[in-house]
């Protein structure tokens, strides 16, 4: 065999990068060796089935490849913060810019989102866990092995590098020869997979497992912008399958899908590409507008306003979502009356983002607004993403778009409608709902700062990016010459970008700081919340609810307080739970090598481990443990604990 | 585990009922893949380039032949659920074997399909015609053999533990699935071969 191609050469940023990863690596398995926490960690996390813990891992990953796509982010900023810089060759540029978005959008924001959901929803509808645990920790398990597949390629064989939409014929194996776009197509698959089943499973837990008494029209606004998202994954997850499939087929089976001779058709890819490109920004979105919904009305301690109309938006944006993709080509030929059907559809999407942006401001008006870290980040949402949707609204016309196709503008507009839409919402959600799942709050003083640093920097990085745009500066250009008047726009940009960094750091040392010194939160409702999660303690024992809550109005948990409309009546029984499995993690593990052998059509070992998944999924189907009774006394007694204010 | 006896074993428990309908979802994002695999066909149908095209290639015969394997393999899995609801453990095996069987003998005739195309020199390599072609069928032939080897540890189970509320619920999820891959198959008859033949 070939070693070579294992190989990356050259740069001693990525021999930089292979250290940091190797002894980063070590340094984990010493510490747990020498914390003797190997038991732990296979006990509690690597074979739990619980939604809380899967979540917490879904976020840590998320924040994990938030570094990894902001380092990626940097260097970017670096490299074209000056004229004629030398800080990365166009190579090492193109499979930056080509990891960053991946690492950004699917596994950075996609495993955020999925985390708060996992975290949340069974806690707002009053369940106990979702539909199919084990199924849960599957998907955790291949969105993660997916990720890490991509990650490695950075230093084995190389990145792909034909960006993160990998348009044919430039993502073809003739013209990226590399086994940069195999990993493309194959880390994505893994964890799309483990996406696709996220979907199923939150579809039939939300539909199927609500308290009684929650109506689909009582269901919190989280818990609703969830159920829509998850609608689109199944819809449109299937048609990556698809793609990222065919792409594998041409690049390593020599089919003809997306080739330039022997019938085949590029332009194929990209309708492929953004008929699920498209919904998931929808997919990203979605979630954020349902947790900026959340908390806007607590901490206007109002209910939300127009509830019916949200909902109602959401869905039109869901569909409306599915019928926009070509506005990303416009300039690729195909004609007026299919340039102008997408331009309308596309213009018509600003309708129903315009009712919800009316409903929060309502909302807003006559509160008792609160400024807590949360609040802040959602308060700042909406300007900044205004001006993301105006930029939209610009780029949706057909014949205008040929000025600002493939510009900076186009890089300044989505990142003003994903940052403020998707990163701030995490936040948000993250600082909100930290309580719950930890038991003491984030520091507000070190919160706030990290806000405004990342809320000014924002602007500072992506703004004169609008106007480098127009100046007529392309995207994805490693480097530019200093006629060109460029510099000064992009060093602003830079020094913006710094500044992010330095938010985020504030944010992490944050987490840190809170760990150590935060006092606990004895009242398990420290924002005086309306929704049930707030009904249970914090953090919540593994069984959620002693008793199933009896939902009467939207927000039960306020009504409760408020009103004294009795939440939980019934007594306690004993309580079914899922018992640990550590065959997702092995089925994640054999997907992983799955994935490696083909990226590099080792074919043997890729048959092998091909059967592997297949016994690994026999050894689930026959596993005949339907899990485990936790008695009335247990929770009675942990209930008593957890009144003391005392850990389980 | 409460078990509701007025509702059919399958069904009988929370668990159970939702492991159905999570599968009906899990059909629902079946659709938009193979939607998507048909609509690349009909793309490239015409793109053959120095290849064979549909009428040169496709015979009718073999097809015919997998047609009625596979529609009656549908209707036989129908009947293990019919034996299955009545407490036939016995009956709802066999049905159940013929049923793998005829999935067996359609997954035997694609192949031989597969191989005689090759020998024609009309491999996944030749056009864009041929890539949609391989690709689409291979996709529902994979869901065939996956549905064949599942259907047997549904089988190993049954035969270990009898009809009870996890087999049961097991036995008629596999049935869905089995529909489900016939009606696709009925897309994949008239769209690639009877359009193609014409």
């Amino acid at each position: 065999m070939d070693l070579d191609k294992f190989k990356v050469h050259g740069e001693p940023l990525i021999y930089g990068a292979m250290i940091s990863i190797a002894l980063a690596t070590i340094g984990i398995l010493v510490g747990l060796t020498y914390f003797k926490k190997w038991g732990y960690l296979w006990r509690e996390w690597l074979t739990t089935v619980d939604h809380k813990k899967i979540g917490v891992m879904y976020i840590l990953a998320a924040l994990l490849m938030l570094f990894r796509g902001g380092v990626d982010a940097m260097m970017m900023r670096l490299q074209t913060a000056a004229p004629e810089m030398k800080f990365l060759d166009a190579q090492h540029y193109n499979e930056v810019f080509t990891t960053h978005g991946l690492i950004m959008i699917l596994f950075m924001a996609m495993p955020f989102i999925i985390g708060l959901m996992n975290v949340i929803v069974p806690l707002q509808i009053g369940a106990r866990d979702v539909a199919f645990p084990r199924l849960n920790a599957v998907s955790f398990w291949l969105f993660f092995m997916g990720a890490m597949l991509l990650n490695i390629s950075f230093v084995i064989g190389g990145s792909p590098d034909a960006g993160w939409s990998a348009y044919f014929p430039l993502a073809s194996l003739e013209f990226s020869p590399t086994v940069g776009n195999n990993y493309y197509s194959l880390a994505l698959q893994i964890s799309g997979i483990g996406t696709l089943i996220t979907g199923v499973n939150f579809i039939v837990t939300i539909l199927k497992m609500r308290a009684p008494g929650m109506k689909l029209m009582k269901m919190p606004m989280f818990t609703w912008s969830v159920l829509i998202t998850n609608v689109i994954i199944v819809f449109a997850f299937p048609v990556l399958t698809v793609a990222l499939a065919l792409m594998m087929f041409d690049r390593l089976f020599g089919s003809q899908f997306f080739t330039m001779a022997n019938g085949g058709m590029d332009m194929l890819w990209a309708n492929l590409f953004w008929v699920w490109g498209h919904p998931e920004v929808y997919i990203v979105i979605l979630p954020a507008f349902g947790i900026y919904s959340e908390i806007i009305a607590t901490f206007s301690k109002k209910n939300l306003y127009g509830y019916t109309s949200m909902v109602f938006s959401m869905l039109i944006i869901s569909l409306l979502s599915f019928l926009v993709w070509a506005h990303h080509f416009y300039t690729m030929g195909q004609g007026v009356m299919v340039n102008s059907f997408f331009s309308i559809t596309t213009m018509a999407i600003a309708v129903p983002t315009g009712v919800k942006i009316f409903n929060w401001l309502f909302t807003l008006r006559k509160g008792r607004i609160t400024f807590t870290t949360p609040m802040l980040y959602t308060l700042a949402f909406i300007p900044i993403f205004t001006i993301g949707g105006v930029t939209g609204v610009m780029l949706a016309m057909a014949s205008a778009d040929y000025q600002y196709h493939n510009t900076m503008f186009l890089v300044a507009h989505f990142h003003y409608v994903l940052i403020p839409g998707a990163v701030f919402a995490v936040i948000a959600g993250f600082h909100y709902w930290f309580p719950k799942v930890f038991g003491f709050r984030l520091n507000e003083r070190l919160g706030k700062h990290s806000f405004w640093w990342i809320v000014i920097s924002f602007n500072v990085t992506f703004f004169p990016l609008f106007f480098l745009g127009l100046m007529g500066m392309t995207r994805r250009m490693y480097t530019y010459s200093k006629e060109t008047g460029f510099g000064p726009l992009n060093m602003l940009s830079f020094v913006g970008a710094v500044g992010l960094a330095i938010g985020f750091v504030l944010l992490v040392y944050n987490i840190y700081w809170s760990t150590r010194y935060m006092p606990r939160d004895t009242t398990s409702d420290p924002w005086d919340g309306r929704t049930l999660e707030w009904a249970t303690h914090s953090p919540m024992p593994v069984y959620n609810f002693a008793v199933v809550p009896k939902v009467q109005t939207r927000d039960a948990f306020w009504s409760a307080k408020h009103d004294k409309l009795p939440l939980f009546e019934d007594k306690i029984t004993k309580i079914h739970m899922p018992s640990n499995t550590g065959k997702p993690f092995i089925l994640g593990v054999i997907f992983f090598f799955a994935g490696f052998f083909l990226v590099f059509s080792m074919w043997i070992p890729a048959i092998v481990a091909g059967v592997g998944i297949l016994i690994m999924l026999a050894a689930m189907s026959f596993d005949r443990d339907h899990g485990y009774y936790i008695s009335v006394d247990e929770v009675n007694a942990t209930e008593k604990k957890l009144m003391r204010g005392e850990t389980v | 585990m409460k078990i509701d006896a007025s509702k059919p074993l399958e069904y009988s428990t929370e668990e159970n009922s939702n492991k159905i309908f999570g599968f009906w979802v899990f059909l629902g994002a079946e659709i938009p893949l193979f939607a998507t695999l048909f609509t690349v066909f009909l793309v490239m149908v015409d793109r053959f380039a120095s290849g064979p095209n549909g009428k040169e290639l496709f015979e009718i015969g073999p097809v015919l032949i997998e047609t009625f394997l596979l529609l009656t393999s549908s209707f036989t899995i129908g009947l293990a659920v019919h034996a299955m609801r009545l407490g036939y453990k016995k009956a709802m095996m066999v049905f159940m074997a013929l049923t793998l069987l005829m999935g067996l003998g359609f997954i035997g005739i694609e192949i031989t399909e597969f191989v005689t195309y090759v020998h024609e020199g009309a491999t996944l390599q030749t056009s864009g015609f041929l890539s949609s072609l391989f690709v689409l069928l291979g996709t529902h032939g994979a869901h065939v053999s996956f549905g064949f080897l599942w259907g047997t540890a549904i089988m190993i189970q049954l035969w270990r533990q009898g009809i009870n509320p996890a087999t049961a619920n097991k036995a008629f999820i596999f049935s869905l699935f089995w529909h489900f891959l016939d009606v696709v198959w009925i897309f994949i008859f008239s769209f690639v071969y009877l359009k193609g033949l014409m």
